[in-house]
């Protein structure tokens, strides 16, 4: 009996010994970093017969890919993503050729060198991309062009109209003690961190002494002072929501009355027929502080196995015609200027401000924060410090 | 060339053939070579793995790992009351729920052990089983709309002054409880039929008290169900993300864990250790308590 749990002791001893071998081994080859060369395409070859992208739901979409396989020869595989951290997940497996990134993700593709540069002059229709979406902070690094502007949009603020009136017209009912705790537990807000930029923002307005200026670009007081709004507002939240489907129930089951959102919840929630009201931007109306909101960059991987057809792709989903699609399907301002003669609803440019610099410089789209603010320092709040932050607002 | 590839081949399978006849271990080994070293490598190894990632840290803008040595990620981990706040949350719900299932599951599955007709059972265990089949998203979601404002426990419990608890803690203890109950049913019904009869009689015999015969016999000889049915729910508790994220406002440790896998792995991994380490002193707990005596 005693021999044989010595030798038991012994075989369990040797598992680990093996264990740590093993880990030791993995843990040193580790992932060679990518060797990629990040040269600019010259021209645009033969497409590859396959193109593989990751997409927000919504962005890639048969109307538009059938016509596209069909001239290119590119067949399109995509595969649906819910945040920006899960794209940029996704993107290190290195098994796609593009992705439809928002500014909070498109910095850290560049600086994992998950993505190549873009030559724009290999992209005819990128010279009718609205001006103001061209060589943005969030798709042009040390002037060289990482992408393809696709559309952009604001998050919205939704009421439902039965319980809130007046209609709001700014931030103050949810962030404002005083206002907010009118609807105390009744209040839905954004669960990212990057939420932190939306108190930021109301920030920026109320208390100018604090000198804000870009909401992604907070100094340790200007990140104390949003992360303390932030823990005020957390006692008159009913519900953070992540995932839009938790948001819509909250909202048809009278769990939450006001909230921040995206165009999706509020068209599937007019359409169950749910009193709501929000503040997009086809009634012309954002919130008086602005509000933060979004604009996406097509990005080419840096290990594209087919870079020919993203290429292709880029170009394609800012034709004219196709641009306009994509815009009315999903909600959003399309980011070429030509598609404002395609859509179907011809007054759709001019309800969701398409053509109007001054009503974006109102946005502030997201970006991913930085330590490095521009101002030559590196006292900013980054990423990880919003991450963190997050996590002990919540609690 | 076509008929020497074929004798090739052949001669090829009949040397392995050669080589296991008469080396029994080799066979064994043999054998045993793929489901073992799936479970070395794809299981111990990704665990090992982890365990040496909540060592590295993280390129703040890039997210890329950098591979060396530090305790910063354990050190925020003590250091920060958020994080202990939400891993003592998280395990005293696992508790309750383990608690709360064992009292609930106990006298279903005795009943479906001793009382029930051969027909019952069958019924039983086909209700018992029938919700795991339904997809775990959906009895979530279906408890989101039981718990809300204007829901069906806030009509039921409404009219004797009540309410429903709303999204929270308690939401996320009651969602866990019903979802987990299965798992602790099962195991306690299948030790408690391992139990004879005649052991109940004889203590009846012997003039003890009901009460006496379910502390002394039954209790005893059922403890190591009961601990087995117990590591399932208190187990699935401490890992869940999904329930906690849509019932409910409080973190859990995989809530945290989730929010920080794509822009700091190595301090998910270190978070990831926290389960596992709750985990093991539970089940040494469950050994002190003689649980796998019988076993």
């Amino acid at each position: 009996m005693r021999r044989r749990d010595a030798n038991s002791a012994r075989t369990a001893w040797l598992v680990v010994a093996g264990l740590v071998v093993f880990m030791l081994v993995l843990a040193g080859c580790g992932s060679s970093d990518s060797d990629s060369s990040s040269e600019e395409l010259q021209k645009v070859g033969k497409g590859e017969g396959s193109l593989n992208l990751i997409s927000w739901a919504g962005y890639v979409e048969p109307e538009w890919t059938k016509p596209f396989e069909a001239k290119t020869g590119c067949k399109v595989s995509d595969k649906e993503a819910g945040t920006s951290d899960e794209m940029v997940e996704l993107m290190k497996t290195g098994q796609y050729d593009g992705v439809s990134a928002s500014g909070n993700a498109t910095a850290r593709l560049v600086a994992a060198n998950l993505v190549d540069p873009v030559n724009v002059d290999l992209v005819p229709n990128y010279k009718t991309v609205f001006s103001d979406l061209k060589d943005q902070p969030y798709n042009t690094f040390d002037g060289v062009n990482y992408g393809i502007p696709h559309g952009r949009g604001a998050n919205l603020l939704m009421w439902n109209s039965d319980d809130v009136k007046p209609a709001p017209d700014s931030w103050d009912v949810m962030f404002d003690p005083k206002v907010a705790a009118k609807y105390k537990g009744k209040i839905s807000a954004y669960d990212e961190s990057s939420y932190i930029a939306d108190a930021a923002l109301y920030l920026k307005f109320h208390q100018p002494d604090l000198g804000i200026e870009n909401p992604y670009e907070l100094n340790e007081e200007q990140f104390q002072a949003a992360i303390k709004l932030l823990e005020e507002q957390r006692a008159n939240v009913g519900e953070y929501w992540s995932e839009a489907a938790k948001q819509i129930s909250a909202f048809a089951g009278g769990d939450v009355m006001v909230g921040t959102t995206w165009q999706y919840q509020y068209f599937a929630l007019k359409g169950e027929g749910v009193p709501v009201a929000a503040s997009p931007a086809s009634q012309g109306f954002l919130p008086k502080e602005g509000a933060t909101g979004w604009s996406d960059t097509w990005m080419l991987s840096s290990s594209a196995q087919h870079p020919n057809c993203m290429y292709e792709w880029m170009n394609w989903i800012i034709e004219p015609k196709v641009n306009a699609e994509v815009a009315e399907y999903f909600g959003e301002a399309p980011a070429q200027e030509l598609a404002c003669e395609e859509t179907a609803n011809k007054n759709f440019c001019a309800e969701y401000h398409a053509e109007e610099p001054a009503f974006w410089k109102r946005v502030a789209y997201w970006e991913t924060p930085l330590a490095d603010c521009g101002n030559g320092e590196e006292d900013c709040k980054d990423y990880n410090d919003w991450v963190k932050a997050w996590t002990a607002i919540k609690g | 060339m076509a008929s020497e590839a074929v004798a090739e081949r052949r001669s090829v399978g009949h040397r392995l053939a050669g080589l296991f006849h008469g080396r029994p271990r080799l066979q064994v080994a043999g054998l045993l070579a793929g489901p073992v070293g799936w479970l070395v490598i794809g299981y111990l190894g990704s665990l090992a793995l982890l365990l040496v990632a909540a060592f590295w840290s993280v390129d703040p803008l890039s997210g890329l790992t950098i591979k060396s040595f530090t305790l910063e990620n354990f050190e925020s981990l003590v250091n920060e009351p958020v994080y202990r706040t939400i891993v003592w949350r998280t395990i005293k719900v696992a508790l309750l729920v383990t608690l709360t299932d064992a009292i609930i599951a106990f006298p279903i599955a005795f009943y479906m052990a001793k009382l029930a007709s051969r027909r019952g059972k069958a019924l039983l265990v086909v209700g018992i089983l029938l919700p795991l089949w339904s997809s775990y998203l959906v009895k979530v979601y279906a408890w989101r709309t039981l718990l809300s404002a204007n829901g069906a426990i806030h009509w039921a419990l409404s009219p004797i002054g009540l309410d429903t608890p709303g999204y929270g803690t308690t939401a996320v203890w009651l969602v866990m409880s019903y979802l987990w109950l299965p798992y602790m049913i099962l195991p306690i019904y299948a030790g408690l039929e391992r139990i004879p009869n005649s052991l109940i009689s004889a203590s009846e015999d012997l003039g003890a008290h009901p009460f006496t015969t379910f502390r002394r016999v039954i209790l005893p000889l059922s403890f190591p169900a009961v601990v087995a049915g117990s590591i399932f729910t208190f187990s699935l508790t401490l890992g869940d993300y999904i329930t906690p994220r849509l019932v409910s406002n409080d973190q859990f440790i995989g809530n945290v864990i989730f929010a920080n896998i794509a822009n700091n792995q190595p301090f998910a991994a270190a978070l990831a250790l926290v389960p596992i380490v709750v985990m093991i002193a539970y089940l040494l707990v469950a050994r002190k308590l003689g649980a796998f005596e019988h076993v």
